[in-house]
């Protein structure tokens, strides 16, 4: 099997004919997911390269059964695209939209958190690949192919520079699944490995965090309480000195708490290996599953 | 975005949040005008986003026209842990009965927002919240009902203030979540807030932090600035729309995506290199903003060799290819540049800088190779 994305997916895109959304669109299409639909208000009626546009992604679902959602309108209009999601009663959202302001994503987390029906991933994500099944989001898959490697990541191109190591040894994924960089991200590490935990195709599950917050922290108790499969981590910011925010919103150190030293140690004493490089994670990865 | 004290009060004095009343001054001379106007004994605050000012010297009661102009004289141009002020504020002289302390913040690990409240204020609140952790009463306010009136009166009780002031406190509360909600505020910390000897409340310190993403809908917060905070580097990159930090070593870095930038300045640091910055050039960079990194990078003097590690998804090596190549046309860069291109269209990117054989420019195949290039030629 694979998390979240496969062959079950059924994908409606809120923001399609943006010049990224539909550039986007096509790329997740031409890879073999199954796009049924497109959003895009006062241009219902349209269709982009085949797919049918609607005004609204109430009307997307009533017509086409989609079940999955990308949000990727500009970050003024996000927060409004994912709570139309969520009443539109889609199971998984994923949000790739950057620069949500911070409260809207609090409204929203806790909006859907209370109905408890749909599961947002993101935003500020790159997405979700299954290799050989689907891919929602701007990951650019051909580096990836299908294997028994469950990537979980809060930054995208750094998830690139991991996957392309493990690949170069031989190695592949059942999925990659970016939660995004943002201070209040819609699913966590926790979520994710869960998911991970309970796929059969996943043998090993990496993890790559980065300073800020306390999502690394939790995970580690997370892991060591509920998860048999071997994980290895890896965190990104040891550099960073505190109080300046590294690029990604979530990605600040206030204080002694959320720096990457704390987050390493953390996971080390719950039994994850850490890796200080992408290509010590790697190693560590041919040494668990051999190589 | 860090607000500047009075920058935060005029926020908070625009909700209803009593401040004493004052003026900015940039000159010595604006400065002894605001302090006539005001009225003496006055207090000459030196505004820079940094604590323990009062203690260095920041902070002056003058008591007429001869001591505003000196201690004005004084504090401009001070340097505080490294910042040099360029603005005061001037402002009226309270009397203080007690100090407490309020704050709201944007506690991303709840999902929800924390406020504070404590009778101990006027001091360092992390040595009161160690030592005495009860002295602070807290409490998460769900975002979709926000601040109610129970709230301030469950944390004026907790907080064991003064019995004649737990109503106004509760309403004071009431207003500084107004201010974090509608200002879309990340921190709002009132340090202290004084109990005056007439039982007025007042905030006698402001510390605000914004978010910078939610800039577009309040035109007038985007204005506000921090001269003495400038860094030339940086001023220049956010005119160029560039995320960089500056840091203190001198390898220059340049890559995509933030947590890959990240983790490249530490696999230089491993390789016993010292980051200059951190430059994260964005998803789907075009040339141009290759070209500008460049000159952002250089214009840091420290810079002895430069590292550009890119993992391209959106973001298109070819793009970043002319974009060197083009840097080196207009700025003709002295320093040596080791490069790292994968991903989408790596091999048109390497060809690219193949045929155009720029001077002192190394490419090599992966990021640790890279990390140890840059550092043996940073040396």
């Amino acid at each position: 099997m694979s998390v979240l994305v496969g062959n079950d997916t059924k994908l409606v895109v809120s923001g399609i004919t943006g010049r990224e959304g539909t550039f986007h669109t096509l790329n997740n299409r031409a890879y073999g997911t199954n796009v049924v639909a497109g959003v895009t208000p006062g241009k219902g009626g349209q269709d982009v390269e085949g797919i049918p546009v609607f005004d609204t992604l109430h009307k997307a679902v009533d017509e086409t059964g989609a079940n999955t959602a990308m949000i990727f309108v500009p970050p003024r209009f996000a927060a409004d695209a994912i709570l139309e999601a969520e009443d539109a009663g889609i199971e998984l959202i994923i949000a790739i939209t950057e620069g949500i302001p911070a409260h809207d994503e609090l409204r929203v987390f806790n909006h859907i958190q209370s109905k408890g029906t749909s599961r947002l991933v993101g935003p500020n994500c790159p997405g979700i690949l299954s290799p050989g099944k689907a891919n929602v989001g701007i990951i650019p898959a051909s580096f990836f192919r299908e294997g028994q490697v469950g990537v979980v990541s809060r930054s995208g191109t750094l998830t690139y520079q991991i996957g392309n190591e493990l690949a170069q040894r031989g190695f592949g994924n059942s999925s990659i699944v970016g939660i995004g960089g943002d201070p209040v991200p819609g699913s966590n590490f926790i979520d994710i490995i869960k998911l991970f935990e309970a796929d059969d195709q996943t043998e090993l599950i990496v993890m790559s965090g980065e300073i800020g917050g306390d999502a690394e922290e939790q995970a580690a108790e997370y892991i060591k309480e509920h998860v048999t499969k071997p994980v290895i981590g890896y965190i990104a910011g040891f550099t960073a000195p505190p109080g300046k925010q590294m690029g990604h919103a979530g990605a600040i150190v206030s204080g002694s708490k959320g720096t990457a030293a704390a987050k390493a140690e953390a996971l080390e004493a719950c039994g994850v290996r850490v890796g200080r490089t992408p290509t010590a994670v790697a190693d560590i990865a041919a040494e668990i599953l051999g190589a | 975005m860090d607000l500047l004290e009075y920058q935060g009060k005029q926020l908070l004095s625009r909700h209803g949040v009593p401040v004493p009343s004052g003026k900015p001054a940039a000159t010595v001379a604006d400065a002894v005008a605001a302090a006539e106007e005001i009225g003496y004994p006055c207090v000459v605050k030196a505004q820079v986003q940094i604590g323990g000012r009062g203690k260095l010297g920041g902070i002056k009661v003058a008591a007429n026209r001869e001591e505003a102009e000196q201690y004005s004289n004084d504090i401009l141009g001070m340097d505080i842990k490294g910042l040099t002020v360029q603005e005061l504020w001037i402002e009226e002289a309270s009397d203080i009965a007690s100090e407490y302390y309020a704050s709201i913040v944007f506690d991303r690990s709840a999902k929800s927002s924390l406020v504070m409240l404590s009778t101990k204020g006027g001091m360092d609140i992390e040595a009161v919240a160690e030592e005495d952790p009860t002295a602070i009463a807290t409490l998460h306010v769900d975002p979709l009902i926000g601040f109610q009136a129970f709230h301030g009166r469950r944390l004026a009780f907790d907080a064991g203030v003064d019995a004649d002031v737990i109503g106004p406190i509760g309403q004071m509360l009431a207003k500084l979540y107004e201010t974090y909600v509608e200002e879309e505020a990340l921190l709002i910390e009132v340090n202290p807030l004084i109990i005056t000897a007439d039982r007025e409340l007042k905030a006698l310190d402001a510390k605000v932090t914004l978010d910078g993403n939610a800039l577009y809908r309040h035109a007038d917060n985007a204005e506000l600035s921090d001269p003495s905070a400038e860094d030339p580097q940086e001023k220049m990159a956010k005119e160029r729309g560039l995320t960089y930090v500056k840091l203190d070593g001198n390898v220059g870095i340049l890559g995509n995506g933030a947590g890959l930038v990240m983790s490249t300045l530490d696999v230089v640091a491993q390789a016993g290199g010292k980051p200059a910055n951190f430059l994260d050039a964005g998803g789907g960079s075009k040339a141009e903003a290759i070209t500008a990194a460049c000159e952002v990078i250089l214009s840091d003097p420290k810079v002895t060799a430069v590292l550009f590690n890119i993992f391209g998804g959106i973001t298109r090596c070819d793009e970043v290819a002319k974009g060197l190549i083009e840097a080196f046309a207009q700025i003709n860069p002295t320093v040596p540049f080791v490069v790292r291109l994968d991903g989408t269209n790596d091999v048109a990117g390497r060809e690219l800088l193949a045929e155009a054989n720029l001077p002192n420019v190394h490419t090599v195949a992966t990021m640790l190779e890279a990390a140890e290039k840059v550092v043996e030629l940073a040396s």
